[in-house]
Parts: C-alpha cells; sequence; structure tokens
C-alpha cells in the first residue's frame, strides 16, 4: 500500500527581484500562490520540478512544498510557506504590500 | 579612526568591478547558480524567504557620520528605507534587487565599507568591544589589531575555503562585552607579570547546535606575535577540520574530539615555523594603524547642564541611569542609543534615525559611531555637557527609549520573518515581550535581564548566553519556544540550562512573565539581579513558575 501523496506546489525566488514565485498550470511563474499549479500525483511533482529547474535565467532554488485545496486556489501546508506568501510580520511588506487591493 | 590607504581602495574598486561583471553573466546566463551562488556569498549577497539579503560588514563595529549617512542613503535608495544592525556587527538590507547590489557595493567603497567576506567559509567580520577606545576598564584599544586583522584575514589565499565559517572577537578590557568565549578565536587582553599588554588567546566557543564555551589555548600571548599565531590556529584547523559533515565542521568540534592538549601541540610547532616568515612589517603596519586610531582631541568645558538636567528632567536621568556608560575621560560619557524602542524591531533604523545618528556623531562625537553585537549604537566620546542637547534630539528621533541591559533590550535574529534558515519567527516575540513588560512598568524594578531569541539551532540571537534564553523550533508544524536559563556571555561565559519542554507562540510571553514574577518574589532584595538569584537558587524554583503543578498534572 502506497503512502497517500500530499498535494505539491513548485516554488521558487525570482531571479531579479528575489520575489517568492510559483509555476502555474500554463508554465508562468505567478507572484500570488492561489496561481499555482496544485500537483496530485508523485511522477507529475518531479516533471514539474524538473521543468522549474531548467528554468534558471528566470528562478532561484525551485521546490516542492505541501499544499492544500483552498476555496480559491492552493493554501499553504505549512506556516514556513504561509510567511513566504504574505510577508514578514513585522512589517507590512512583501507580498501583504505588493499584492494589495 | 582607520581610512582605506590606495592598496585597500583599489582592492575593494576591483572586487566591486569582478562582482558587477559575475552579476551580469549570472542575468545573462552564462552562469548558472551553482556557478553564482558562492560568488555572491563572497561578496555577502543572500537570497532570504522573500528577497535577497546584503550583508554589509561594520569592521569592528566603527564607523563615522559620512559612513552612517550613506548606509541612510542606500538604504532609501535601493532598499525599503531601513537597515537591521545584527549581532555580528553587520547591517543588514533585507529587499535589494540583483540588478542594483553592484551600485550597493559601489556606494559602499564610495565611503571605504564593502561586503566582502560577510558569507561563506572564510574568516568573517572581526567584531570588537562596541566600547573599544572609550571604555574606563580597558588596557588597550583592541582595534587596531582588529583592522590588522582585517587586512591580513581578507582575501587571504589560504583561508578561502575554510572547512566552515570562523569568526573572531576582540576585546581590550578585562570586563568582555564582545562575547570571546563564544567564538571560533577569542582575544582577551591581559597583562603579564612585567606588566605588558598581550592576549590571553582562547579556541573553539561557539554557539549553535552544539553549544560550547571557549577553552584558554595560549595563557598569555605577546602582541607582537599575534598575526602568526592567529595563523598558525587556522591553519591547523584548515587541516584537521573535518569536511565530511557541516555540523561537525566548526573549529569548536575539532578542539573537542582532538582534545586541547594536541590542538596546542600543533598549534605552537606551527607558530614556531610561522613567526620566521613575519619579518615584522606587520609590527610596521599595526604601528601606522594605532596612530590612525588615536584618541580624539578630549575637550575640557564646563558640565553643569549635566547636572542640572539631572536634577530637574526625570526623563532625562532615567535614560542617562540606563544608557551611560563611565568613560575614560572623567568629564566625557559613553551613550548607548537603544534601537529597541518597546514594540519596534530590535536592531532596525530607518534612514533618518541613521542620519540623526551620524548629525550627533559628528556635532557632538567626534565623528565616532560604534554598533553593538547587543544591535544597539554607541556614541562613544561625548562630553557630559553636550548630553542634554543630545537626549533631546534622540527624543525627537524616537531614539531616546532608556532601556538599555533591561528586559525590553532584547538580541532577536531576524527569523522566520526574513530568514530561509529559521525554524520560527523571532522578532514578533521581542517585540511582544517589550510591550508587555512596558504596559506592566516592571522593567526597572527588574532590573540588569538579557533575553536573547534566536529562530533557529544556529543561535544568531545567542540564546545560549542569554540569562534567559528563548529558542523558536518547528514542532510538527508548529512554532514552538524552548526556554534556556543562567546563560552568561561575559568572561565568565556559561552555557544556559534547558528549563522543559517548550511552548507554544501565544504561550512564550506569559511564560516569560511567570518565569520574571517568581524572580521578583524569590529575590532578597532589589539590588539582586535576575541572575544572581538564579545562581543562588538553581533552576528549581524558576522551573515550578514556567511549568505549575496543576498543567504539570493535567499533562501527565
Amino acid at each position: 500500500m502506497s503512502r497517500r501523496f500530499t498535494p505539491k506546489i513548485v516554488t521558487a525566488n525570482d531571479l531579479l527581484e528575489g520575489d517568492v514565485v510559483y509555476l502555474t498550470r500554463d508554465d508562468r511563474w505567478s507572484l500570488r500562490l492561489s496561481e499555482a499549479e496544485l500537483i496530485e500525483d508523485e511522477p507529475h511533482a518531479q516533471k514539474r520540478l524538473h521543468f522549474a529547474e531548467g528554468q534558471q535565467d528566470l528562478v532561484v532554488g525551485p521546490y516542492l512544498a505541501d499544499a492544500h485545496r483552498g476555496p480559491s486556489g492552493p493554501e499553504p501546508a505549512h506556516f514556513r510557506e504561509a510567511f513566504r506568501a504574505r510577508g514578514p510580520s513585522n512589517y507590512r511588506h512583501g507580498k501583504q504590500e505588493d499584492l494589495r487591493g | 579612526m582607520y581610512t582605506y590607504n590606495d592598496f585597500d581602495e583599489a582592492f575593494v574598486r576591483e572586487r566591486v568591478a569582478q562582482f558587477s561583471a559575475q552579476v551580469e553573466r549570472r542575468i545573462d546566463g552564462s552562469l548558472t547558480e551553482d556557478e553564482f551562488k558562492p560568488l555572491r556569498l563572497m561578496n555577502g549577497l543572500y537570497l532570504q524567504l522573500h528577497a535577497y539579503m546584503l550583508r554589509v560588514a561594520i569592521p569592528y563595529g566603527t564607523l563615522n557620520g559620512r559612513q552612517m549617512r550613506q548606509l541612510a542613503m542606500i538604504a532609501e535608495r535601493w532598499d525599503k528605507g531601513y537597515g537591521h544592525f545584527t549581532t555580528r556587527q553587520n547591517i543588514q538590507y533585507n529587499w535589494p534587487k540583483l540588478r542594483d547590489v553592484p551600485q550597493m557595493l559601489s556606494a559602499l567603497a564610495d565611503v571605504g565599507m564593502h561586503a566582502i567576506q560577510t558569507s561563506g567559509n572564510t574568516i568573517r567580520n572581526v567584531t570588537s568591544d562596541h566600547f573599544a577606545g572609550a571604555a574606563a576598564d580597558e588596557i588597550e584599544d583592541p582595534r587596531p589589531v582588529a583592522e590588522l586583522l582585517r587586512q591580513w584575514s581578507t582575501d587571504h589565499p589560504e583561508f578561502q575555503f575554510l572547512p566552515r565559517k570562523f569568526k573572531i572577537a576582540i576585546t581590550g578590557s578585562p570586563n568582555d562585552r564582545a562575547v570571546t568565549k563564544a567564538h571560533d578565536i577569542g582575544l582577551r587582553m591581559v597583562r603579564n607579570d612585567a606588566g605588558e599588554p598581550g592576549f590571553e588567546v582562547i579556541v573553539g566557543g561557539g554557539l549553535g547546535r552544539t553549544p560550547m564555551v571557549g577553552k584558554v589555548i595560549r595563557e598569555f600571548l605577546p602582541k607582537a606575535d599575534l598575526l602568526p599565531y592567529v595563523e598558525a590556529i587556522v591553519s591547523v584547523y584548515n587541516l584537521l577540520g573535518r569536511r565530511d559533515n557541516k555540523y561537525k565542521a566548526r573549529i569548536k568540534i575539532t578542539v573537542h574530539e582532538n582534545g586541547l592538549d594536541k590542538i596546542r601541540e600543533l598549534v605552537e610547532a606551527r607558530f614556531t615555523d610561522l613567526r620566521r616568515e613575519f619579518s615584522g612589517a606587520d609590527q610596521e603596519l599595526l604601528g601606522e594603524i594605532e596612530a590612525a586610531f588615536a584618541a580624539p582631541d578630549f575637550v575640557s568645558k564646563p558640565a553643569e547642564a549635566y547636572d542640572t538636567a539631572r536634577e530637574t528632567d526625570p526623563v532625562f536621568r532615567a535614560w542617562a541611569d540606563t544608557n551611560l556608560t563611565a568613560h575614560r575621560n572623567a568629564d566625557y560619557s559613553i551613550v548607548t542609543i537603544s534601537i529597541k524602542t518597546h514594540g519596534q524591531t530590535p536592531g532596525d533604523a530607518t534612514a533618518d534615525q541613521m542620519r540623526v545618528l551620524a548629525d550627533l556623531a559628528e556635532t557632538y562625537g567626534h565623528d565616532e559611531l560604534r554598533i553593538s553585537h547587543e544591535q544597539n549604537v554607541i556614541l562613544p566620546h561625548v562630553h557630559k555637557a553636550d548630553l542634554p542637547a543630545i537626549h533631546a534630539t534622540l527624543k525627537a528621533a524616537g531614539l531616546a527609549t532608556a532601556n538599555v541591559g533591561l528586559i525590553s533590550d532584547i538580541i532577536a535574529c531576524p527569523g522566520m520573518d526574513y530568514c530561509a534558515l529559521a525554524t520560527a519567527r523571532s522578532i514578533p516575540v521581542a517585540q511582544q515581550i517589550a510591550t508587555r513588560f512596558d504596559e506592566l512598568k516592571l522593567e526597572h524594578d527588574i532590573g540588569p535581564l538579557k533575553i536573547k531569541i534566536s529562530g533557529c539551532i544556529n543561535a544568531c540571537g545567542h540564546h545560549h548566553v542569554g540569562h534567559i534564553g528563548i529558542l523558536g523550533l518547528d514542532r510538527a508544524g508548529v512554532e514552538n519556544y524552548q526556554i534556556t536559563l543562567g546563560g552568561d556571555g561575559t568572561e565568565d561565559a556559561v552555557i544556559g540550562e534547558r528549563a522543559g519542554p517548550g511552548f507554544a507562540y501565544d504561550e512564550i510571553v506569559p511564560a516569560i512573565e511567570r518565569l520574571i514574577h517568581a524572580y521578583l518574589d524569590l529575590r532578597e532584595e532589589a539590588s539582586e539581579t535576575f541572575l544572581q538569584t538564579y545562581r543562588r537558587l538553581g533552576a528549581e524554583p524558576f522551573k515550578a513558575a514556567l511549568y505549575p503543578a496543576e498543567e504539570r498534572s493535567n499533562a501527565a
């Protein structure tokens, strides 16, 4: 019996800006976690990670992160990814500032 | 203060040019990230959680007004208008863009600063007593030796690929304010029986996942032998240090596994060889550096304004009582400016505040500023007559918090709000503790107390040597905070003892509050500090306060 697969997203940092970015189903890098492709099985996860690793001219350090399906797209499974998706807690900098409105 | 000579200037400019080309080659695809990463790290550029981060060295914590003003300019032009002063006397910019970094480095070079060797497995920024050159208890100003070490270690070909990073701290005072026993090499100035100044050399200290108090490898090293001796230590480590396991690669493990006696034997043998190769050029250079660090021309003038302000202004008096330290010139004071306003991020200063600090240094402080490992800014040389004017300016800039050495003067690493290595947040915990004890109006009653917070086991927040240490961890996907008690970062360094199970994010501030109330009940008199009470009674009564009996029985 195989273990149940935890859904994944592919995330990285933008090469020039450093921003947290997410791989979308149509091969774009989005600033919004809600636009990320939610990956439901291991072979597809490896395929998407491999694709991301080939995008060195755009992003740095792609990896797979656990996520859940939410009402408006993927949601972070771990608090580290929640912070990456929001920004620091001491100032309204990062995504909570950049993605306002 | 030391100013760059032609060699320093040319070296730093050349490095900026090299790195600019490397950034271009990364952007145009000629360099992969694997190729670029070691190059950017050699120049202080990290990639953190939300953005790049540029770590700039403030060698031995010393800078002048012009340099501080340039740090403000950089913060405004290429970052978000502030900088973060760290526990290693660096400043970090949290939001640079890759394309802008070469210009930032060029702007730093304009004022004789750089980000070289603020990362990587090299000898890092040499840290020092932030009261150096001013302290009443000092034997000699340690900064000339620190500058000599900076020059010797910068781009030293033998030491660019050490087994792991290597940190040196130096103090000229018997009262250790530079945490020398928690460094790979600690240098503590002492006198020998003939009254000559030299160094007690400490090796193998460090915090992190395996905290160790450094051991004395040489009780007295003549000043003139410093470079060959330090070089001997680093070269023995370079050969013997483990490269098979990152977590066992620091010199503390090398010393621990091989034993101090064996290390000492190897170092002394290597030192004997190396000393012959040092022809005395280093001592000539040291002489020139020492001249650059000559004490300022202290002025003599009446100081009644200080006495008057003390008598008539209770706010000034409270600030003077906590934020001033005795200067070696009795007419002068050392001013510690708290960058720990209650509720703010420890160590963060805005560009406007940096400019105020620069102005104050130039107007009243012989153009000198220091950054302490405790994340505050120091005006080392201030005539007492000028203290009321300085206090008024600081008040207007939101920099007059009277809390130095008290419960809200917390060291905190950036934690998971910024750091890619962190396992939990530290900044908001520091903010909440400071805010809570300010509300309780207990801070001054509690008295001297050092709380230090790290957001992971690497211990950048020095939690092991906090009187109360807090370590943030990830326990099954939830932030969890362990408390250590009784740590001490002075010349009597002690690693704190873990109190027991950790606390959830929303339980950690109440836990600290119970601990403090227990201390207030247990102390024999108001002058007995938290650490003294802890040493007198041991951990048990504090553990009882942290883990009340009913909760313990419920948990059982």
